[in-house]
């Protein structure tokens, strides 16, 4: 029996891009506030199961045709690069640089490799959260 | 005062939360149990802004955006599990 899910379905057009903005937020922010890599993956993965619920699997990867395990190594091959970066240049491993530029728009910003090592951490959250949500939904 | 003040809304809130735990192990049916749930969560996002103002800081904002979140989410899962026996379906058009 086909049912009509329109409240839900309404709402979740809405307060889906509020969550994954409160998730890129708390993630770019992450430096000097609390949050980071991890909560705004979780957070992201909120918003994609927000759209699984309200509807269904093959939908929301007609939406999203992201390979999630594929995700999952994106990111692990992202933050170890990141943290034999300090090989090339004869420091211990793990030892982050930053600078602070002057951009056109944002103005005196820092820049941190720091920031890739989360993005490396946001991307496998993500992608391990969904790999389990997913193979859980597709079984029947 | 105003810290007395802030005592008084932690208590009544506290106390709230008491009637809707009565409520969470009481409750004849589910959908009970899940509304009083939902409210609890609200509640709980009441006693973190409260918590925040009383410790003078401002670290906690982020908690309460993410607890809304997280009730709003799990309450429509459980809705979706009470009225379709499965939260995530495979294909709706069948």
């Amino acid at each position: 029996m086909k049912q009509n899910d329109l409240i839900l379905q309404t709402v979740t057009k809405v307060a889906a891009f509020v969550i994954l903005l409160f998730a890129v937020a708390i993630f770019l922010g992450g430096h000097y506030s609390p949050g980071g890599g991890f909560v705004g993956g979780l957070m992201t993965s909120a918003a994609i199961v927000l759209l699984l619920l309200a509807y269904d699997i093959k939908t929301v990867t007609k939406i999203l045709p992201i390979d999630y395990k594929l995700m999952i190594g994106l990111g692990l091959f992202i933050s170890s690069l990141t943290v034999a970066g300090g090989l090339v240049f004869g420091v211990p491993l793990m030892t982050h640089v930053y600078r602070y530029i002057d951009l056109p728009i944002l103005g005196h910003i820092s820049l941190h490799t720091a920031v890739l090592f989360d993005l490396g951490v946001y991307l496998v959250v993500v992608g391990v959260t969904m790999t389990i949500i997913q193979t859980i939904g597709e079984s029947e | 005062m105003f810290d007395l003040l802030l005592k008084i809304a932690l208590l009544g809130v506290s106390l709230s939360m008491i009637g809707f735990l009565y409520r969470l192990i009481k409750g004849p049916s589910v959908p009970d149990r899940v509304v009083a749930l939902d409210a609890m969560g609200i509640n709980l996002i009441a006693i973190v802004a409260l918590a925040s103002i009383v410790m003078d800081t401002s670290a906690y904002l982020e908690a309460i955006l993410l607890l809304g979140i997280l009730s709003f989410i799990g309450t429509v899962a459980f809705a979706k599990f009470l009225e379709k026996g499965e939260i995530i379906e495979n294909d709706r058009d069948r």
